[in-house]
């Protein structure tokens, strides 16, 4: 197949994985998405085979190697329950940055396969390109992995920070550029392979001061990178399919950590500059003085959703840990059985991902169109006789409209209070994950349910 | 002067940007978890790199160095494809409208 031939089909893949995301923006279409998504890829693939045009013993080792991806793929796509999803894309994440960085690694060692020159003679362009594709792949790839570890809960969630961290990044990352510039000069293999080494630190260094309840960010910023590194190698192999590609990833993870980091008033550099509670929990903790809290149980709960007309369910990352959304959706269709109306309403930061709250309502047979998002939901709250929220804490804390001293003040909260009484099923009194105590606990209208999630909620259904 | 290729790849590079930023803008907020599942499947089209890298050089030789990250590119990369796009799947396949 000739080079512009190919090439075309390649724009054609670009094209297809546009109308994926397209299809995106409402769930009708979404699955019509994912096939022309589906269809980019297998066109990609196929052409990528005819131009290559070498059918013998190494092919057949390619399809071999495919399969065995691919049923693994298969494997863990059928058997991954949905609360594990974060974790999953951030597993998913590592693998496309080290194969960006192997790809990169490939064409260093035989640049002649990919029309990049000769070893040692490779030409500027495809050395700088081929460099920051294999630098932004292996921070991807070891930034995933600590993002993995901390939302499996094999490493703690708590942010690791240490004197002169930042010193040590930049000095880093300002090795990457130097390291990028002497490797054009040289054309030395010691410094590539020293680049992609400090590349794999700044990744860990990167994610690991970075607390749990700020994953939605991280998981954000490393969809972007992967992107970012995808369209490095698509220009060092001069193919459309993977900077179109590249550059959709890309500009998508930007937008969601920028929708994550509105979600919680804070720049996308405090974020990424370490951890929130690390640095307030001293001084609220020893003032805390102690205040009186109504205590409910099951069955006043029941009695005040039973007798209420409308309900709102604020869910929370409480929610997953304790896989209690098809408990919830029994509660609420016995809410609905006894005439109440019921709604859902999603904090943009809920959970440890973008949108994770909106899948898991989705896999308990929730409909799509009783979940609402913040700035849909907030005015309904005033109206509301009951909110029940259910494992989330600090996107409903008051303080952050009153107190500017508070390190999440003029971050956008659901206006739980505001609701004739509130419902809060939550473990204990501890703070969440800013650290801070949650206003809502002391008020008037807020009957506390000190229970486990599940446990709680299922009690609910028996005695409603 | 003739313009340089770069300078066209460059330029379906910018344009695909502001495709993205428009695009992703009109997704639903209640989708972003399948967004970044499919954006992680997509991104795995780097599996062609992966799979021009094993086929390079002459048969007898495939399992030079270079033809090795190849392969194992391809594997990971095809982890991605098909746990990527059927996971995707799978949660698209859960949103469903409430029952009139």
């Amino acid at each position: 197949m000739t080079p512009n031939l190919s090439a075309l089909f390649y724009l054609i893949s670009g094209i297809l994985f546009i109308l994926a995301l397209r299809g995106l923006s409402s769930p009708e279409t979404s699955r019509q998405g994912n096939y022309f998504g589906i269809a980019g890829m297998t066109i990609s693939i196929l052409i990528t085979f005819l131009s290559v045009d070498n059918f013998g013993t190494g092919f057949i080792y390619v399809l071999v190697f495919l399969l065995i991806g691919g049923s693994i793929g298969a494997f863990i796509a059928f058997r991954i329950p949905m609360t594990a999803m974060p974790e999953l894309v951030a597993g998913f994440h590592s693998l496309v940055g080290l194969a960006a960085v192997f790809v990169a690694i490939a064409a260093f060692l035989k640049p002649e396969a990919f029309n990049l020159g000769n070893i040692g003679n490779i030409k500027l362009a495809s050395l700088i390109e081929m460099s920051l594709g294999a630098s932004i792949g292996a921070i991807t790839f070891s930034g995933s992995i600590i993002a993995f570890l901390k939302l499996r809960g094999i490493m703690s969630g708590a942010p690791i920070t240490f004197k002169g961290q930042h010193l040590i990044n930049l000095i880093l990352g300002v090795g990457i550029i130097f390291l990028i510039y002497y490797l054009c000069i040289s054309q030395s293999s010691n410094v590539f392979w020293s680049l992609v080494i400090i590349s794999f630190l700044v990744g860990v260094l990167l994610i690991i001061p970075i607390g749990g309840a700020d994953m939605p960010v991280v998981i954000s910023m490393l969809n972007s990178y992967s992107g970012w590194a995808a369209a490095g190698i698509g220009f060092t192999l001069e193919n459309t399919a993977l900077i179109i590609t590249g550059a959709l990833v890309g500009s998508s993870g930007a937008i969601l950590s920028y929708i994550m980091c509105k979600g919680m008033n804070r720049s996308f550099f405090n974020v990424i500059l370490g951890g929130w509670g690390a640095t307030d929990q001293t001084s609220t903790s020893q003032n805390k003085e102690q205040k009186p809290v109504k205590n409910g149980n099951a069955d006043d709960a029941a009695f005040l959703m039973k007798n209420a007309s409308s309900v709102i369910i604020v869910p929370g990352y409480g929610m997953a840990v304790a896989q209690a959304q098809h408990a919830l959706r029994e509660m609420v269709d016995s809410l609905k059985k006894n005439g109440v109306k019921v709604s859902y309403a999603i904090h943009p930061v809920a959970g440890r991902m973008p949108g994770h709250m909106n899948v898991l309502l989705a896999e308990a047979n929730v409909p799509y169109d009783e979940v609402f998002e913040l700035d849909e939901i907030n005015n309904d709250f005033a109206n509301c006789d009951v909110a029940y929220v259910i494992g989330a804490n600090d996107v409903t804390n008051p303080v952050a409209k009153s107190d500017p001293q508070s390190p999440i003040y003029g971050m956008p909260v659901l206006d739980v209070e505001k609701s004739k009484s509130v419902l809060f099923v939550k473990r204990s009194l501890s703070p969440g994950y800013a650290g801070i105590d949650n206003d809502l606990f002391y008020r008037d209208n807020t009957l506390m349910l000190f229970a486990d999630a599940k446990k709680m909620t299922e009690e609910i259904v028996k005695s409603l | 002067m003739e313009i340089d290729p770069f300078i066209f790849r460059l330029s379906i590079f910018i344009l695909s940007i502001f495709v993205g930023y428009y695009v992703v803008w009109s997704v639903t907020p209640s989708l972003h978890t399948p967004l970044m599942s499919v954006t992680n499947a997509i991104s795995s089209v780097i599996i062609v790199g992966a799979i021009i890298a094993a086929l390079a050089g002459s048969s007898d030789k495939i399992f030079e160095t270079s033809n090795v990250f190849g392969f194992l590119a391809i594997i990971l990369a095809a982890v991605n494809i098909f746990g990527g796009f059927l996971v995707t799947q799978r949660m698209l396949q859960m949103y469903k409208k409430k029952k009139k």
